[in-house]
């Protein structure tokens, strides 16, 4: 399994022929607390950077992209109560949806752990 | 000017501090020409308080208080006693001049006068949840519908003919500019409401529909019936209650199944004002919460861990989620929503229940006597607290008679529906608790006397 | 550093109690707690006395009766006295001291306005009730409009929005109502980043599409890219005038000009009319549509949290399309109030109801009683007295707090500041925070969005000078603690009702109704 990054702070697990989606560790700790993640219909078609999920802290709401183009094959049940599990365990147990994905050659365009951690420290 | 502290030695003082030699510096970024030599030409210059309530009192004058007279009006507006507590304790300065609560630790007063408000009406309404309050009854039922449509990604909404006319037609003037579209229709003027005409119009493509209960005949429709036909489509229900009074007799229309229930609170420890400013209510399933329009206050702890109130769920409204917002309400009723809750808190359930049995037995004295006027009768099968009489001819000028011998007596339907000749001779009527015997006759003697 | 102030407090002393028990009220002294009525009530108590029999129902109504009363607590009068009266301890009020939100004008409510609201010929009448006996009422708004479109020079003004926002769909409802007549559908509305939320709620809500315009390096809509985005598919901009940043946009009437030159119309936000009533005249900068706030600049109570009322003041090119029942000014100078029945004949573009009745009349009594009270030259003296408050607020802090705009030369109404320059991990908030303990209301806080730690502060009119003085002293000591990282000003307010609430708590797992005692938090 191999796990890409976005500039937009999405992380996408990849795993054949489906990917796992959250958001990074670093992009929660922006965020502060989480207190509801709205999350896509099942079989929702989505377009690469089109905004997949709401993830809302006290004050913000932020739009979460689709990292790749695909659809939605699953959504994370476990936020519905628990929405914290986005800032405790964003990038495993925190997890928002999985994407079956239309074309992984989009894997090319994104970043992987090391150019990710690279480009937070820039900013 | 007796509003103004600043006194001419102040202002000088503190333009040095400033540094600027006039006030009109100040207004430099004012481009030339634009900024007023002088007051706004044509417009009388200040006045003392003496003078003001003179000029005001005699406007006031002009007009007929319901009080004084006979009265049976309703249609979305209601008069019933308020106790002088109420309007005591909204004047206290702290309610009054207050703001919206945006800091909690000073304003737990009006935080926790909103939670309270929130339950009650949700109790009364029968739902799960309810919100901190909306502008009035008529724009609570549009944001219902646009909250429907959120809900079901549906645009189209089903509203009974038996909706208060201004509830429709202030949806219809946005639905014209937001792309959705309404069903609607002339009320019928039969003794029950015609469920059956509504439910035949719920298709596939219907988000909700809407129902006045007790609609604006005053008939009641079978809120049960309604919802399973609406759910049946995959629609939602949205039950109109413009008396809350009412649901002191009648089941709530929340516990018969609705999923969104809206509301006039006016007629609940907010006076009749001409109609406005006036007290939307809110209340729905505790599932829809993410898709309700405007604020929600919410029981939390302080970090003593001392119980207290905030507004919460703030991530659904303007200031935050800005264009996707669920609606653009900022201010909202505040002070009515208060009023409301402490003439509910006064009534409790038990008076509430005596409220509405009163009202009701009332309205039944009223509609004997007028049955026994020749040519006049009654449409309702059954009614609360306002009924339609059915007249032998136009209602508009038997209500101008009427008020011209000191009655008020009712809401004539080509006041409503100016365009709709056939429901011409109809008049609502409304009785409250304080109608009299002498009332009732005053009413009767002056409808004869119009008809005559 | 924790230097005593006048009342010789000091930062380390964040409680008065060391070393005493709590009470076993949980009171303390007038610092008075109090339960929720579903807590305090019996069941079956009113506070309210029936003179009849208790009636039974018509049979016709059998199936749809409650089977049991509804379950909502009942209080004696004086239970409901006592209640209502220990919680209105509980929150801070303009009657108490200053209240100094930006964009808010949180100015002192006078109570002539209360008084006359309250005459029955005013408090006690129907809006249905037949025309020919009200003409009193027809009176109030008829001279309101009348004040309302001499003081904006416009041409008509729709008195029925219910608030500010509503006042904004108003207008917007008017632009897209007027493109249509024209048979030029246009779909998106520009808002400077700098507005109020409700703008671009406003037009989503209304249908559009909301793109940004950047704002200059001194806080004012950038005119070149504005007019540069200019085009056949820009219904309209929407342009708070002083803006949120407390500065006139001096190009306001280039830029009417501008979008007027694409075809477009301009919809001011009228928040911040207190700022140049009497002084500018909105109409002619060349606007369409503005709302005004009653309960800012005319006064009427928030009431913690409305009613408002936003009558809308319209253009010629819009007036036609005002919602009924709308005042509109004849050519022999009548005005008159237009309702369903004659809207066909006079009225024949109107966009419809907006709401039902005839808008906020129980504020339009205050707002005329407040108006009448000022004049003309009292409501340029109240113009003028905001603006030179503000500027000598600003003018009394700009060495403590960085004010954005304020190299550039005065502000308006309202002075803004941001919370550069604090200790390391000291914002905004810990001012507003400490603030509370100091006695007064913060300002508004975070807000415009384009300035980072924003603090707005707006005094308004009726602070006297020895007021601003000790608002001033207390907000320079809070800034200076959290300048030097004063570790208990994070922890402010110590000495409110209560301490930080967790808004997090309430957000995830939100309880907004009482379910008794189970479920307490």
């Amino acid at each position: 399994m191999t796990v890409y990054y976005t500039k937009e702070h999405e992380w996408i697990a990849v795993d054949g022929a489906i990917g796992t989606v959250g958001i990074s560790h670093f992009a929660q700790g922006q965020l502060g607390d989480i207190t509801f993640v709205e999350l896509p219909a099942v079989g929702k078609a989505l377009k690469a950077g089109e905004a997949a999920a709401v993830v809302d802290s006290v004050k913000a709401a932020s739009d979460v992209y689709a990292p790749v183009t695909g659809t939605v094959s699953d959504v994370n049940p476990a936020l519905e109560g628990e929405p914290e599990l986005v800032n405790t365990d964003a990038e495993s147990g925190g997890w928002l949806l999985r994407l079956t994905l239309s074309d992984p050659g989009e894997l090319d365009g994104l970043m992987d752990r090391a150019a990710y951690d690279a480009y937070v420290a820039e900013l | 000017m007796r509003y103004l502290p600043l006194t001419q030695d102040d202002r000088t003082a503190m333009l040095a501090t400033i540094g600027a030699a006039s006030v009109d510096e100040l207004f430099a970024d004012v481009p030339v020409g634009l900024l007023l030599a002088g007051p706004v030409a044509g417009l009388p210059g200040h006045a003392s308080e003496m003078a003001v309530e003179r000029h005001m009192a005699a406007l006031a004058g002009h007009n007929m208080p319901a009080g004084g007279v006979p009265f049976f009006l309703g249609a979305g507006a209601y008069r019933h006693h308020v106790p002088a507590s109420v309007d005591h304790l909204i004047q206290r300065g702290e309610f009054l001049t207050a703001y919206t609560p945006y800091q909690p630790e000073i304003a737990q007063g009006t935080l926790q006068v909103l939670f309270e408000f929130q339950t009650q009406v949700a109790r009364l309404l029968g739902t799960e949840i309810a919100n901190a309050s909306m502008y009035d009854g008529s724009t609570a039922c549009w944001e219902a519908i646009a909250m429907a449509g959120r809900i079901t990604k549906r645009r189209h909404a089903v509203l009974s003919g038996g909706l208060h006319p201004h509830y429709v037609a202030t949806a219809e003037c946005m639905a014209r500019f937001t792309g959705d579209t309404l069903h609607t229709a002339l009320p019928v003027l039969t003794p029950e409401a015609d469920d059956a005409a509504l439910i035949a119009a719920i298709d596939a493509e219907t988000a909700c529909v809407v129902v006045q209960y007790p609609d604006i005949l005053g008939r009641i429709p079978d809120i049960a019936a309604l919802t399973k036909a609406a759910q049946a489509h995959g629609a939602l229900l949205i039950a109109v209650v413009t008396d809350p009074v009412a649901l002191g007799m009648l089941a709530a229309p929340g516990e018969l199944g609705a999923d969104i229930v809206v509301g006039e609170g006016q007629s609940i420890g907010v006076g009749l004002q001409f109609g406005g400013p006036y007290l939307g209510l809110f209340g729905c399933r505790e599932k829809f919460v993410r898709q309700m329009p405007g604020r929600l206050c919410g029981e939390t702890v302080d970090a003593d861990g001392r119980r207290g109130f905030v507004l919460t769920l703030s991530t659904r409204e303007q200031h935050i989620r800005r264009e996707k917002a669920t609606s653009n309400i900022c201010t909202n009723s505040g002070l009515c929503a208060l009023a409301f809750s402490i003439h509910m808190s006064l009534l409790g359930g038990a008076g509430l229940a005596r409220l509405a049995r009163r009202c009701h037995a009332r309205a039944r004295a009223v509609a004997t006597r007028l049955a026994r006027i020749p040519g006049v009768s009654i449409l309702n099968h059954a009614y609360a607290s306002e009924f339609t009489v059915l007249l032998p001819g136009d209602a508009r000028a038997a209500v101008r008679h009427m008020a011209k011998a000191q009655v008020l007596g009712g809401v004539s339907l080509g006041r409503l529906y100016p365009q709709a000749s056939n429901l011409h001779n109809a008049l609502l009527v409304c009785a409250h608790e304080g109608v009299s015997d002498d009332d009732i006759e005053a009413l009767a003697t002056a409808l004869e006397g119009a008809l005559a | 550093m924790n230097a005593p102030n006048s009342s010789g407090w000091r930062p380390e002393m964040t409680s008065g109690e060391a070393g005493l028990a709590p009470t076993s009220s949980g009171d303390r002294a007038l610092a008075l707690e109090e339960a929720l009525i579903f807590e305090l009530a019996a069941p079956g108590t009113t506070g309210v006395d029936f003179d009849h029999e208790d009636e039974g129902p018509m049979p016709e109504l059998a199936g749809i009766l409650r089977p049991s009363p509804p379950a909502l607590p009942g209080l004696s009068e004086p239970e409901a006295v006592r209640h209502y009266t220990r919680l209105s301890r509980q929150n801070y009020a303009i009657d108490l001291g200053p209240f100094p939100l930006g964009s808010c004008t949180m100015k002192h409510n006078p109570r002539l306005n209360e008084k006359v609201a309250r005459m029955p010929g005013f408090a006690d009448i129907h809006p249905l009730q037949p025309v020919e006996t009200v003409p009193g009422a027809l009176a109030v708004i008829n001279q309101l409009a009348h004040w309302l479109i001499a003081l904006t020079g416009m041409h008509g003004v729709a008195m029925t929005p219910k608030a500010g926002a509503h006042g904004e769909l108003c207008g917007i409802l008017c632009i897209k109502a007027a493109l249509e007549a024209r048979g030029d559908p246009r779909g998106v509305i520009l808002v400077p980043e700098s507005a109020h939320g409700t703008n671009p709620a406003t037009a989503g809500f209304a249908g559009f599409a909301v793109e940004n315009i950047p704002a200059t390096a001194d806080g004012r809509v950038d005119l070149a890219a504005l007019t540069a985005r200019l085009g056949p598919d820009i219904a309209g901009v929407m342009i708070t005038n002083p803006n949120t940043c407390g500065l006139f946009e001096r190009d306001m009437k280039a830029i009417c000009d501008a979008v007027h030159g694409a075809g477009g119309y301009v919809y001011c936000d009228g928040a911040n009319f207190n700022a140049i009533v009497g002084k500018v005249r909105p109409g002619d900068l060349g606007i369409d549509a503005m709302h005004i706030n009653l309960h800012k600049t005319f006064s009427t109570p928030h009431g913690g949290g409305g009613p408002g009322s936003g009558p809308v003041v319209l253009s010629e090119a819009l007036s036609p399309f005002g919602p009924i029942p709308f005042t509109a000014r004849y050519e022999d100078g009548s005005i008159r109030l237009i309702e369903e029945e004659d809207a066909g004949a006079e009225h024949p573009q109107t966009i419809g109801r907006m709401a039902a009745f005839h808008g906020q009349m129980g504020m339009f009594t205050r707002a005329l009683t407040y108006i009448l009270s000022h004049g003309a030259d009292g409501l340029r003296q109240v113009a003028e007295d905001a603006v030179l408050n503000a500027n000598y607020v600003l003018r009394s802090l700009d060495d403590v707090l960085e004010a954005p705009f304020g190299g550039a030369g005065p502000c308006m109404h309202e002075a803004l500041f941001s919370d550069a320059g604090m200790a390391n991990g000291f914002s905004t908030l810990d001012i507003a925070k400490g603030l509370i303990d100091e006695g007064f209301h913060p300002m508004t806080v975070y807000f415009p969005l384009v300035v980072h730690g924003a603090m707005l502060v707006e005094p308004t009119e009726t602070e006297s000078k020895a007021g601003l003085d000790r608002f001033i002293a207390s907000l320079r000591h809070v800034v200076e603690r959290a300048r030097a990282g004063d570790a208990t000003l994070k922890s402010a307010p110590h000495f409110a009702p209560r301490r930080r609430l967790d808004e997090t708590l309430a957000a995830r797992r939100p309880r907004l109704v009482w379910r008794g005692d189970a479920e307490a938090v």
